[in-house]
């Protein structure tokens, strides 16, 4: 395992989730270093949603601990540890379709952010992601790419410490993958990214540093070319999502 | 009376009740069960069978047994009709959002119960029964002599009410047995279980929400023929077998067959015996905020099972 | 800011409309608009619950009824002064909302009408059961003293209008307020996606369970203005069809606007009041209008007017 070098933002201790007997996940001990951009990777039914879920708290977890900054989240439901400065982005995209776009974001924005500073936040975060001209449309209207991007300015908005994306590439085309590894890239250095991604060529591109999740367990972790070099990450799975 | 025998009658009338509620409310579980639809219009389907009951048996002259007869099978007919329209012009429009076909069948309860106001007038109306026998019950006592049979004065019970738990049971065994062994109740439980596979499957989902929202209403107005010799018709009678359903359909599971006749019959036999005993507003009060209870910590019902 | 200028206009036009049709209207027409201003509170606490947070109640009966009730009893049987009473019944209803809500909230959907549903058919019941007191459905008048304020006796119907105006116009302006702050976009934004709103760190059930508390008060303090205003409480405002009239109402005026809940109101008062002079069945306007309304026009007649006139409050 590559060391890191930096402090962790997110820790967890022997996180395990069990469905009946099934288990998800199974004692993952993971470390976020801080100020990176994270990849979590892993074939399908590798536990990765699962894990992810029971970081933010939206699911229970059966066992373990979560650290957040140093402080034990385990206990706390998901809106509080939103609270504490994590951000997330939801792998089936989920916006409030009704309202228009300056308004989705500003519902991100207004919890941290007085009246007088939420406009320039909001163009901001909406010209960040390039969609400052359509700040008055219906959300519901935007096209499936946009609304994706509208979701990542939500998550700006909220100036995380640690911003999660669930499958983010999930659904989009070409060209707009390359728009948003290079947003990705951009935002590095102001704050810690998770990625969870199906897309190797993201991965690789976008991360600083790779975890690799198998059946429900921490397989490899380290930096992009050494995950790459590693042969039970290719058994596992490397050597199918190529294909 | 002494207690014992009390409680008898206490009990032969609450598997009348029971009978009658089983009946009601596995239509509206059925409804709920296959089409997840909440039917407050269902007690409203109940009424309009017992009024059909007393237009039909007015029609037939003769024996009280003929136009008995074909209002049983006539007044389910048509009300299964009407609601098979209703759910054609109403429920699919609205493509069976939950919140919106509560609001509709809110309002089909209105249209129901208050075109029965101006048509068939705000009186209670009886419909002869078809038998009535009275039938004395003996009870087993220990007198100086030993044990011996008495027939206490006012333990009895008529034929009909005999003749009501009977057809009920019945019924709910035909029931059963269309669920489980024939193709329709097939396609009910494939399209239960989930409407989209069932539509990838090509079963005609549409047609089979028809039927069943048809057979809903079709089994309150058949438990409304077999009560209305006893409990007149009137165009406000919906409003008690529509709460006692949602008691039943609750505290049974929601949309679980099993469930719901045995909470019919746990329901209906405390009600008779609670009523015997105590005010029934009381017992109202306690029931219904006990289920509202039961809905908050069990949703699944106090039968139904938890979670995986 | 031009939007809550724009806001706070409209609702002072509204209001001085009413001032407007009191002066010109008969007689018989304008005591009508003390009526449909207090039973327009009633449907703006229900909005704020329905239109604005998404959560469909089949229960609001008991919170007006804890309102009446809570006024109504404490004169009646305490002798207590009007404002005392009156700020008792706004107070029993926030209580019983909370209660109920903290309850009910534990479910969401259609359990959740249920639920709402069967606590105030209790609520029915208990007040029935208690006929001693509240003398059931017969109901009773409130004595003459209880409905003096400050002097001023509001069994006049020139009082009872500017009374009843006073309170819509305190409620209409602080809804539109209401809605419009950070609590109320929140709301809105429980009502658009509940997940999405809890996972950017709102306390979802906190802020509903606000949100019934704040209807409730509402519902309350109209029941008890209906009570002071014309003098009479019965149990059945406590019965479902006063639960169903506000959905009623919220859906035909359209839900989620502000002025959305009196317009609901004017219609159905006058549909409801011609039907009744005619049969005896009048309710089946209300049938054929929530069949009607949920089938061709679920934004309501605001709704409608909104799709022009995107910043309608």
């Amino acid at each position: 395992m590559a060391s890191v070098t930096s402090r962790p933002i997110l820790e967890t201790r022997g996180l395990t989730k069990l469905y009946g007997g099934l288990a998800a996940n199974t004692d993952v001990d993971f470390q976020l270093p801080a100020g990176r951009i994270t990849a979590l990777i892993g074939p399908n039914g590798a536990g990765k949603s699962t894990f992810v879920g029971m970081v933010t708290g939206r699911i229970p977890a059966t066992r373990g601990q979560v650290i957040f900054e140093g402080r034990d989240i385990s206990a706390l439901p998901a809106h509080a540890r939103i609270g504490l400065g994590m951000a997330y982005t939801f792998q089936i995209t989920s916006i409030f379709p009704g309202l228009d776009v300056r308004e989705n974001v500003a519902l991100a924005a207004r919890r941290k952010t007085d009246g007088a500073h939420l406009g320039a936040k909001v163009g901001a975060a909406l010209a960040r992601v390039g969609l400052a001209d359509r700040a008055d449309a219906v959300a519901g209207d935007l096209s499936y790419g946009h609304q994706r991007l509208l979701e990542i300015a939500m998550g700006l908005a909220q100036d995380p410490k640690l911003f999660i994306l669930d499958e983010p590439t999930q659904g989009l085309a070409e060209s707009e993958v390359a728009g948003f590894v290079a947003l990705i890239r951009d935002l590095a250095g102001e704050t810690t990214i998770l990625l969870i991604e199906h897309n190797m060529d993201v991965v690789m591109q976008a991360a600083d540093h790779i975890v690799v999740l198998d059946q429900g367990m921490v397989l490899a972790s380290g930096e992009p070319q050494a995950i790459r070099a590693d042969r039970a990450v290719q058994a596992a799975y490397l050597g199918t999502a190529d294909a | 009376m002494q207690f014992g025998p009390h409680l008898l009658l206490a009990i032969l009338e609450g598997l009348v009740t029971a009978s009658i509620l089983s009946l009601t409310a596995m239509g509206l579980s059925l409804v709920f069960g296959v089409m997840r639809v909440v039917n407050v219009a269902h007690g409203e389907a109940y009424m309009l069978g017992a009024v059909l009951a007393w237009w039909v048996t007015g029609l037939i002259a003769g024996h009280p047994a003929a136009g008995f007869v074909i209002a049983a099978i006539a007044a389910p007919l048509i009300m299964g009709a009407l609601a098979v329209a209703s759910d054609r012009l109403v429920l699919k429009r609205l493509n069976y959002d939950p919140d919106r076909t509560i609001v509709a069948t809110i309002g089909l309860l209105y249209i129901a119960q208050q075109t029965t106001l101006m048509s068939f007038g705000p009186d209670a109306r009886p419909v002869e029964p078809p038998f009535n026998q009275r039938i004395a019950l003996p009870w087993l006592e220990r007198t100086e002599e030993g044990w011996a049979w008495f027939y206490p004065w006012g333990l009895s019970i008529t034929s009909y009410k005999l003749f009501v738990i009977a057809a009920a049971a019945l019924i709910l065994v035909a029931i059963w047995l269309i669920i489980t062994r024939t193709r329709a109740g097939l396609l009910m439980r494939a399209t239960q279980q989930d409407s989209e596979t069932a539509q990838a499957f090509g079963i005609p989902v549409g047609t089979v929400y028809s039927v069943v929202f048809g057979i809903g209403a079709a089994l309150a107005a058949l438990g409304a023929v077999l009560v209305v010799p006893i409990q007149q018709a009137h165009y406000l009678m919906g409003g008690e077998p529509l709460l006692l359903s949602f008691i039943v359909v609750i505290i049974g599971g929601l949309g679980s067959l099993p469930g719901t006749v045995i909470a019919a019959l746990l329901i209906g036999l405390s009600d008779g015996i609670i009523s015997v005993f105590f005010s029934p507003t009381l017992a109202k009060i306690i029931a219904t905020l006990l289920v509202a209870m039961v809905l908050v910590f069990r949703p699944r019902g106090l039968l139904g099972k938890a979670p995986a | 800011m031009s939007e809550r200028l724009r806001t706070d206009a409209l609702h002072l036009g509204v209001i001085a409309l009413l001032v407007v049709l009191f002066l010109t209207l008969p007689t018989y027409y304008a005591g009508n608009l003390s009526r449909i201003m207090v039973l327009a509170i009633y449907a703006i606490g229900y909005n704020l619950l329905f239109g604005y947070t998404g959560l469909l109640s089949l229960g609001h009966a008991m919170f007006f009824a804890a309102g009446m009730y809570g006024y109504g009893l404490t004169a009646q049987l305490a002798g207590w002064p009007a404002l005392p009473a009156f700020a008792l019944g706004i107070l029993a209803g926030a209580a019983l909302g909370l209660v109920v809500g903290a309850l009910a909230l534990r479910t969401a959907g259609v359990a959740f009408m249920i639920v709402t549903l069967m606590f105030a058919q209790s609520a029915y019941l208990t007040i029935l059961y208690f006929g001693t007191w509240t003398r059931g459905d017969e109901g009773f008048v409130v004595p003459g003293v209880a409905r003096v304020v400050l002097g001023i006796d509001l069994s006049g119907e020139t009082e009872r209008f500017v009374a009843a105006l006073i309170l819509f116009s305190l409620v209409l302006l602080v809804s539109g307020r209401l809605v419009r702050s950070r609590l109320g976009r929140t709301l809105v934004a429980i009502r658009e996606n509940e997940e999405r709103t809890r996972m950017l760190g709102y306390d979802a059930t906190r802020l509903k369970l606000i949100a019934i508390t704040v209807s409730a008060a509402l519902s309350g303090l109209a029941g008890a203005a209906y009570a002071l205003l014309f003098g009479y409480v019965g149990a059945s405002f406590a019965a479902v069809p006063y639960s169903i009239f506000p959905l009623l109402w919220v859906l035909l005026g359209g839900a989620g606007t502000t002025v959305g809940p009196l317009i609901g109101v004017f219609f159905m008062f006058y549909l409801i009041d011609t039907a009744s002079g005619i049969t005896l069945a009048y309710m089946l306007i209300a049938g054929l209008a929530l069949v009607l309304l949920t089938l061709f026009a679920p934004q309501g007649i605001a709704g409608l007017v909104r799709r022009r006139v995107r910043w309608l409050p």
